[in-house]
């Protein structure tokens, strides 16, 4: 894309990237403006009522993820959203309402909000993907990854439903394998890509999650991969807590923004990595990174 | 609970699958049971009954024993099964109407999901957003599950991950009318 246009967005960073998931948020906001994104947060945005929400009551979720819609709309911009568990959520809510008067006069007698579905919602992974470009992000690569073996995953709401979600197969997803080639590193392929790791039930069903998680992480290390790539906050500290085996021997979990922060040379990336459960810094200090 | 009758016949409210379909604005006779669902469904190990059997069973009627079900609660909601219906049966949605119908009826079996989705939505209310640390903190004394993971918390509290204090939310009253809006 043209390097004289700022690209600019509204910013939904949602509840996860305040807190357990910080790298994440620092790791967008960093690599955007490098990528010359221009990231406006959201003034006041709400929790989308995520899994929670539509679980137990679809108005409510309609109405949580809608506020957020119509504060954006304000804005006059199309969204960039980082956790895909949010993203799907206001996408959801962004077709419906588009398709139902009746939804987007409820939102409005509730919040005091007009909106019109007039704008888009965006995961960043798609917006670096398809709107900077991988040949722009290739360009700006000063530090290849060379030698890191990477299992790109994507879990389940990057690619599904497909009729929501989709800007990649919901199958066989490749947008994150190719943005980590262009970092220069070794995708692996797997079976593993868009199969769940269990987020949801994390902190309900602890053992459930345990399994998934394990059989995901076996998956990765048969396919020769020594570090997961994720998109996604709840799939992050999953795959960070629920994992079995002796401290050394974990695999890593990387954010795809780390990565390219890290590629892109910025000198904060190691911040970012410290705060992780599983320290990647023993294997990219084999690597030279 | 009553599942049969005294000669062993299946008790069955036979519209329940108009009721299901009605609330999920899926088609539920287009199931064929191709199984597809259950094949790939990453939650079956834990449920009591699998997917393309819960469907059956609305289908024809078997209300308690679906409400009363582990099923409802251990789906992942990760949407692989309607995503691979070859007749778009939307069983997520279908899933999500059946877990509040058992919420509101009182059949939960599985506590701890529906604990966690209501001390979620419970800290949206106050807060606006969600509160990681109080999320954790209520669940454990709800659920009367103290210590464990106490060494992963602890890590997180001391790499900053973990907030001590909510954010402040200007227009909180906002987010309470849309919570006081869905109880109507």
């Amino acid at each position: 894309m043209n390097q004289q246009t700022a690209v600019k967005y509204a910013y939904y960073p949602g509840c996860s990237l305040e807190a357990t998931a910080r790298e994440y948020d620092l790791s967008v906001r960093a690599v955007c403006e490098h990528l010359g994104i221009e990231l406006a947060e959201i003034p006041d945005w709400n929790c989308c009522g995520a899994s929670s929400g539509h679980s137990t009551d679809r108005r409510l979720a309609g109405n949580l993820a809608g506020r957020n819609l119509a504060l954006a709309e304000g804005m006059g911009m199309d969204i960039a959203v980082a956790c895909p568990a949010c993203y799907i959520r206001l996408r959801k809510a962004q077709n419906e309402m588009k398709q139902d008067e009746k939804q987007r006069d409820e939102l409005t007698n509730l919040t005091g909000l007009s909106y019109n579905a007039q704008y888009n919602t965006r995961h960043l992974l798609d917006i670096i993907c398809n709107e900077i470009g991988l040949e722009s992000l290739k360009d700006k690569v000063v530090k290849p990854l060379h030698g890191l073996k990477l299992a790109a995953y994507y879990g389940c709401y990057l690619v599904r439903p497909p009729e929501i979600v989709a800007f990649d197969d919901p199958e066989n997803p490749q947008c994150l394998d190719a943005l980590l080639d262009t970092l220069g590193a070794e995708v692996r392929d797997w079976s593993g890509k868009v199969d769940c790791c269990g987020g949801s039930l994390s902190l309900s069903k602890r053992e459930m999650a345990r399994r998934m998680v394990g059989e995901l992480v076996e998956m990765a290390r048969r396919a020769g991969a020594e570090a997961m790539v994720a998109a996604c906050p709840l799939c992050h500290a999953n795959l960070e807590m629920r994992q079995g085996g002796a401290n050394g021997n974990k695999m890593p979990v990387f954010y795809f923004t780390e990565l390219i922060g890290l590629a892109l040379g910025i000198a904060e990336a190691g911040s970012w990595f410290k705060k992780h459960l599983i320290s990647p810094s023993g294997l990219l200090a084999s690597l030279g990174l | 609970m009553q599942y049969f009758d005294k000669n062993g016949v299946a008790v069955i409210e036979a519209n329940f699958a108009e009721q299901v379909k009605e609330a999920s604005g899926t088609e539920i006779n287009r199931c064929y049971q191709c199984l597809t669902c259950s094949l790939g469904c990453p939650s079956a190990f834990a449920m009591d009954y699998l997917p393309h059997q819960i469907v059956r069973m609305v289908q024809i009627g078997l209300r308690e024993q679906v409400l009363t079900s582990s099923t409802i609660w251990v789906c992942a909601d990760c949407q692989a099964c309607a995503t691979r219906c070859p007749n778009e049966v939307d069983i997520v949605r279908i899933m999500d109407v059946l877990r509040e119908i058992s919420l509101r009826e009182g059949f939960v079996k599985e506590r701890s999901v529906a604990d966690f989705h209501r001390i979620f939505l419970g800290n949206i209310e106050q807060w606006g957003r969600q509160h990681e640390l109080s999320l954790i903190l209520k669940l454990k004394l709800k659920t009367r599950d103290l210590f464990s993971d106490l060494l992963p918390g602890i890590k997180m509290l001391m790499k900053g991950k973990l907030k001590l204090l909510p954010e402040r939310f200007k227009e909180i009253e906002k987010v309470r009318d849309i919570f006081r809006g869905a109880e109507k």
